[in-house]
């Protein structure tokens, strides 16, 4: 495994909700990262975000990790939820607080904060 | 090619590739968002989904359009599935 592939398998299986985005939560670039996003805050999910413009490297070798072709795509816990439909979804419904409260704990809120990583 | 032909041309294409992967659909539209031809939203209803995780669904709107996502026919994508039941 090389060495990028790694960190951003680290990322995923360590941080409790990642979310791999184009821009940083400071500076959305794209409609469908800012919407995924917007459904996580909205949840009090904390998110940490990792830009996957800086290199397309990036991106590649997230999506032949994950098998998932777009961006943005959501991690909880090590496991893909879903790109921004499927978060939006789910946020809809009540669904995603309750992934988030049986993956990280009932007080998943209160280590609310938004990192940023890079790969 | 004019634009407005490249977009009809892409739309048209989606819509092919879903409805051969998804023949018993009981509703499939791709709508072109931005009237670009490379921002879409696609919407399937299927019996195949009945039963199937919301994940697992997308995937397969995802495989299915494999080849306009990779080759970047497809810029960004929305998808609704949604079963029978």
């Amino acid at each position: 495994m090389n060495d990028l592939r790694q960190k951003i398998q680290t990322v995923i299986d360590t941080e409790p909700v990642a979310l791999f985005m184009k821009g940083t939560p400071q500076f959305v670039m794209c409609g469908n990262s800012d919407r995924a996003l917007r459904a996580l805050r909205a949840a009090g999910a904390p998110v940490t975000a990792v830009d996957i413009l800086p290199d397309p490297a990036i991106r590649q070798e997230l999506s032949s990790l994950s098998g998932w072709p777009t961006i943005p795509q959501v991690f909880v816990k090590g496991e893909l939820i879903g790109g921004a439909d499927i978060v939006e979804e789910l946020a809809s419904d009540g669904e995603l607080e309750q992934k988030l409260a049986d993956a990280l704990g009932p007080d998943y809120r209160s280590e609310r904060a938004e990192t940023v990583v890079s790969v | 090619m004019c634009s407005a032909t490249m977009t009809a041309v892409a739309t048209e294409k989606l819509q092919l590739l879903l409805e051969r992967a998804f023949p018993e659909a009981t509703e499939l539209k791709v709508e072109d968002r931005t009237g670009g031809g490379d921002h879409f939203h696609v919407v399937v209803q299927s019996a195949s989904f009945n039963g199937v995780s919301l994940l697992d669904q997308h995937r397969r709107i995802n495989d299915a359009l494999a080849d306009p996502l990779r080759d970047g026919t497809i810029h960004e994508l929305r998808i609704t599935t949604r079963g029978t039941e």
